[in-house]
C-alpha cells in the first residue's frame, strides 16, 4: 500500500485529502505544516507528498526543497496544492523540486487520479 | 468516487472562524502605510485558507468574496500596494461579513448577502484603481485547433533535461497519460547516452519522438500531459493533418528498451499493453466507488441534524491537558493495585499501609477531578479578544481616544461560563466607553491625558475567577443616579444611602442614565440584565467608583458550573445543599426573637438588619410537624443583595458536590437549582437561593426595608 504524506494547515482540507486518499486505498500520514511534515517524512519513508503551499512555520515550497535534498526523497513525487492565483508559486515550487501541482479547488476524483498518475 | 464532502463542513466552519479571529486581531495591529510582513502574511493566509476551503466545499459566494480580498492582500504582501486605513476598515468589515456568511452556511442558508456584494464592489474599486495592475491571471494555452482541417494526431518531440526524474517526474508516466488520449508510438533516442563508466544512474539521457494517434485531440490536452515539466524539457508539437501515414517502424526502439528499462517500456510493441493497463485501472475504480457508497450512512437528513449538535458539544483540548489526565489515571491505577494487594490478605498490622493507600487514593481522586475540570477550561482571551476591535470601532464612532489594556488573558475558566459571560462583559465595556471615558477635550480640561484607558483584568482568587473592568473616566455621578432613580420611582426621596447602595441602583430594572439612548450602549438591555446573567452563573458584580477618576467593576464568578462547594443541611428527613458562596453566617435560633412583618412574613433582627425567615418545611411541604425554633438553626444566605434566613434542623458537612440537573432527569422545581448524589447514595437537593427569596415573597418587603431607615418595628410573635 502506497503511503501518502498529506500536508495542510487547514484541518478541513487536510481531512478531506486524507479521507479521500484513504478511501482510495492509500495509507495516509497527516502533517499540519512543513516542519511537522519534514519530521514525519524523515521518520517514515513515504511514496508521495501532497502539500499545501501557504502554511505557517514552513511553507510547502520550502518543505519540498528540504525533502528533495534528502537522498531518500530524490525521486519521490511531490505535489503542491495551489490556487490559480498563485501562478508564480508553481514556478517557485518547480524550482524547489516539486513534481507537479493540483489546482484548488479540486474534487476528490481529481486528487485520486493525480496521485495515481504520479505513482505510475 | 463518491466522497461526502459535507462531513468536512463543520471543521471548515470552525477553522474559518478561528482564521477570522486571527485576521481580525492581526488587522488591529496594522497601521496605515506600514505593513509588517509577518502580520500581513497571517492575514493573507487566513483569507487564502477560507477561499481554498470554500471553493473546495462548494461555497461559491464565500469563495468569490474571499478571492477579491485575497487579491488585494496579496498585493499588499508583495509590496505593490500600501495599506490604507480605508482598506483596514473594509477588511475588518469583511471579517464580520464572513462570520455572518459562515453562520448562514452553518444554518444551511445562502451565504450571498447584500453586505458581501457591497464590500466586494468596494474592494473591486480599489483593485481597479490599481497603479501596478496585477490582474495577471496565468494565461492558459487555450488553443483550439482549426476545425476546418481534421487533426488525426500529434507528432511530439520531447527532450527532457537530465535532472527530470529528480523532480519525481517519470517520462513513462507522461507517456501513459498520452496513451489515454489515443494510441502512442514511441521512438527513443539514445545518442546522448554516455559511456557506462560516466553514466549517472539518476539522470535521464534519453529523448523521445512520439506519435499520438487519435481523433479530436487538442493541443491543450497534449500540453496538459507535459504541464508539470514545461520548463524542464524541449517540447515540440506538430499536428498530423489529413490521412495518417505510419512512420513508426524505427529500429532504434528495441535497443532502448533493454538499456533503460522503465521509460522505454512504452516502445511501439508495448504501447497496447500500456493501454490495457490503464483500462484496467479505469475498470477498478467503480468497484471502489460502490464500497464507499455502501459504507455511507443512508439517512441524509438525520446526519445534517446531528451536525448542529456536534458543534456546541465539541471542545478543543490541548494535548498537555490530556497527557496530564492520562498521567493521573496512571497513578490512580497504581494506588488501586496497591490497595487491592493490601486488601487481599489483610492483617491489622497493615492498617497504616491501608490508611496510606486511602490517603493516596483521595489525593489521586482530587487530582483526577482537577484535571478533568481543566479539560473544560479555556483561557479568557477567547472572550477578551473581541474587545480591541470593539474599542477601535467605538472610539471612532464616539470621537474618543481609548487605550485597551488586558491583564491575565490566559486565566482559564469553564467553557460554559466563558460563553455566557461574553455578552454581559461586552455591555460593560461599551458602557465604560460610552459613559465612562470622556472626550479628549473634556479629559484635557480635567487635567487628564487625552487618551483614556480601559483595563480588562482577569485573575484567579480562591475558587473564583475575578474579572475587572477598570476605566479612568469620569466615574459614576452619585447625585445623578439618585435623581434618576427617584424620577423612575425606584427609590424613595429623602433616604440617606451609602455610595455602594447608590451604585446598586443602576442594576435595577428600568434604570438608564444615558440622557439619550445611544446606539453604543444600546437600548433594551440594561444593567439589570447584566446582573441577572452574572447571577445565573452563580457570580456577583460590584461597582466602585471615584467621581472624576474612574470606575472599577468587579465580577466574581465560579470557575465551573459543574462542581459546587456546598454546605449540607438537614431539614426534617431531607438533606439540602446550600452553595457555600451564598452563606453569610449561621446561628442558633435559641433565644432569637422572631417578629412578624405587615406582609405576614417572619423577621428576625440581626444586628441592624431585619431579615425575613423562610421555613423550607413549608416551602417544599416536607413535614407537618411544627418547627421547634429553639432547637433549630438559621442559615443566613444572600443573593442579589437580598438576604434571607433559612431555618434548618442541623448543619452537616461541607463538601464539593457534583451538580446534576433536576430538570433533565425529573422536572424543574422552583427553589431548587439541581441535585447531587451523596457519598451514601442518597439524593440531596441544591437550594437555589435567588428563587427561594422570590418564592417566599419577601423580595418586595426586603426592598422596602432596605430603603427605609426606620422600618416599622416587627411585632413580637
Amino acid at each position: 500500500m502506497s503511503v501518502v504524506l498529506a500536508v495542510d494547515d487547514s484541518a478541513s482540507m487536510r481531512q478531506m485529502v486524507s479521507f479521500t486518499l484513504k478511501t482510495a486505498g492509500f495509507d495516509v500520514i497527516e502533517a499540519v505544516d512543513g516542519v511537522d511534515a519534514l519530521a514525519k517524512a524523515k521518520d517514515k519513508q513515504v511514496d508521495v507528498v501532497v502539500s499545501d503551499v501557504n502554511m505557517p512555520n514552513m511553507d510547502g515550497i520550502e518543505l519540498i526543497g528540504e525533502l528533495r535534498a534528502l537522498p531518500q526523497y530524490k525521486f519521490t513525487p511531490m505535489l503542491m496544492l495551489t490556487t490559480e492565483s498563485g501562478g508564480d508559486k508553481k514556478t517557485e515550487g518547480k524550482a524547489a523540486g516539486a513534481t507537479g501541482w493540483i489546482i484548488k479547488p479540486f474534487n476528490p476524483e481529481q486528487l485520486v487520479k493525480t496521485v495515481n498518475k504520479v505513482l505510475g | 468516487m463518491s466522497i461526502d464532502m459535507e462531513q468536512f463542513h463543520q471543521v471548515f466552519f470552525e477553522e474559518s472562524l478561528e482564521g477570522l479571529d486571527v485576521m481580525e486581531s492581526s488587522l488591529m495591529e496594522l497601521q496605515e502605510g506600514e505593513a509588517d510582513d509577518e502580520v500581513v502574511n497571517s492575514i493573507f493566509r487566513a483569507a487564502h485558507s477560507i477561499k481554498g476551503g470554500s471553493a473546495t466545499f462548494g461555497f461559491t459566494a464565500v469563495a468569490e468574496f474571499t478571492h477579491v480580498l485575497e487579491t488585494l492582500l496579496d498585493e499588499v504582501r508583495q509590496g505593490t500596494r500600501n495599506i490604507t486605513v480605508e482598506m483596514i476598515d473594509l477588511l475588518l468589515q469583511s471579517v464580520d461579513c464572513l462570520r455572518d456568511q459562515m453562520s448562514a452556511l452553518e444554518q444551511g442558508e445562502s451565504a450571498d448577502s447584500d453586505q458581501s456584494r457591497t464590500l466586494k464592489d468596494s474592494f473591486q474599486r480599489i483593485l481597479d484603481n490599481n497603479p501596478a495592475d496585477t490582474a495577471a491571471s496565468s494565461e492558459t494555452a487555450a488553443d483550439t485547433p482549426e476545425k476546418s482541417q481534421p487533426i488525426q494526431g500529434w507528432s511530439i518531440s520531447f527532450k527532457p533535461e537530465l535532472e527530470i526524474v529528480q523532480s519525481g517526474n517519470e517520462p513513462i508516466r507522461m507517456f501513459r497519460e498520452l496513451a489515454q488520449l489515443g494510441s502512442v508510438d514511441t521512438i527513443a533516442h539514445l545518442e546522448a547516452l554516455p559511456d557506462f563508466g560516466s553514466l549517472a544512474s539518476e539522470n535521464c539521457y534519453l529523448n523521445w519522438d512520439l506519435t499520438l494517434r487519435g481523433k479530436d485531440i487538442t493541443e491543450a490536452q497534449v500540453r496538459e500531459v507535459f504541464e508539470w515539466v514545461e520548463d524542464e524539457c524541449e517540447l515540440t508539437l506538430t499536428p498530423i493533418i489529413g490521412d495518417f501515414v505510419s512512420v513508426d517502424d524505427e529500429p532504434t526502439a528495441d535497443s532502448a528498451s533493454e538499456i533503460v528499462s522503465s521509460p522505454a517500456q512504452t516502445e511501439p510493441a508495448q504501447a497496447e499493453q500500456v493501454e490495457a493497463e490503464t483500462e484496467q485501472v479505469a475498470e477498478d475504480k467503480p468497484v471502489v466507488l460502490e464500497e464507499v457508497k455502501t459504507s455511507e450512512p443512508s439517512d441524509k437528513s438525520d446526519k445534517s441534524g446531528s451536525f448542529s449538535k456536534r458543534e456546541s458539544a465539541s471542545i478543543r483540548v490541548g494535548v498537555d491537558k490530556i497527557d496530564e489526565l492520562i498521567n493521573t489515571v496512571g497513578e490512580l491505577v497504581i494506588t488501586q493495585s496497591m490497595l487491592s494487594a493490601v486488601g487481599e490478605d489483610f492483617k491489622m498490622d497493615q492498617l497504616s499501609r491501608l490508611q496510606e493507600g486511602l490517603n493516596q487514593l483521595s489525593q489521586n481522586t482530587r487530582e483526577l477531578q482537577e484535571s478533568v475540570m481543566r479539560i473544560r477550561m479555556l483561557p479568557i482571551s477567547f472572550s477578551f479578544n473581541r474587545y480591541p476591535r470593539m474599542i477601535r470601532d467605538l472610539s471612532k464612532k464616539l470621537d474618543k481616544q481609548v487605550e485597551l489594556v488586558m491583564v491575565g488573558e490566559q486565566t482559564e475558566l469553564d467553557k460554559t461560563v466563558l460563553e455566557k459571560i461574553g455578552d454581559p462583559l461586552t455591555h460593560l465595556v461599551r458602557n465604560s466607553m460610552d459613559h465612562g471615558i470622556e472626550t479628549p477635550a473634556e479629559r484635557l480640561a480635567a487635567g487628564k491625558s487625552e487618551s483614556g484607558t480601559i483595563t480588562l483584568k482577569a485573575s484567579h482568587q480562591g475558587g473564583n475567577i475575578v474579572i475587572e473592568i477598570i476605566d479612568d473616566g469620569k466615574g459614576l455621578d452619585r447625585e445623578r443616579i439618585l435623581e434618576k432613580a427617584i424620577e423612575k420611582g425606584l427609590q424613595e426621596p429623602g433616604d440617606r444611602l451609602t455610595d455602594e447602595q447608590i451604585y446598586q441602583l443602576i442594576f435595577k430594572p428600568g434604570f438608564s442614565t444615558a440622557t439619550e439612548v445611544s446606539d453604543v450602549s444600546g437600548r433594551g438591555v440594561g444593567m439589570d440584565v447584566v446582573r441577572r446573567n452574572i447571577h445565573e452563573l452563580g457570580g456577583h458584580i460590584n461597582i466602585s467608583s471615584t467621581q472624576g477618576e474612574g470606575s472599577n467593576i468587579t465580577i466574581r464568578l465560579p470557575l465551573t458550573l459543574a462542581i459546587l462547594d456546598g454546605q449540607l443541611a438537614r431539614v426534617a428527613d431531607q438533606i439540602f445543599v446550600f452553595p457555600l458562596v451564598s452563606i453569610i453566617e449561621s446561628l442558633e435560633m435559641r433565644g432569637v426573637e422572631v417578629g412578624k412583618a405587615a406582609g405576614g412574613c417572619d423577621l428576625i433582627k440581626l444586628r441592624d438588619e431585619y431579615i425575613p425567615v423562610v421555613y423550607l418545611t413549608e416551602v417544599f411541604g416536607i413535614s407537618d410537624q411544627p418547627v421547634i425554633l429553639d432547637e433549630s438553626l438559621l442559615v443566613v444566605v444572600e443573593s442579589n443583595n437580598e438576604k434571607i434566613g433559612v431555618v434548618i434542623d442541623d448543619l452537616l458537612s461541607q463538601q464539593q458536590i457534583v451538580i446534576k440537573s433536576l430538570e433533565e432527569n425529573y422536572l424543574k422545581v422552583e427553589g431548587i437549582s439541581g441535585a447531587t448524589i451523596l457519598g451514601d447514595g442518597h439524593v440531596a437537593l441544591i437550594a437555589d437561593i435567588g428563587e427561594l427569596i422570590q418564592l417566599s415573597g419577601v423580595t418586595h418587603l426586603n426592598r422596602m426595608l432596605a430603603g427605609s431607615v426606620t422600618p416599622a418595628d416587627p411585632q413580637a410573635a
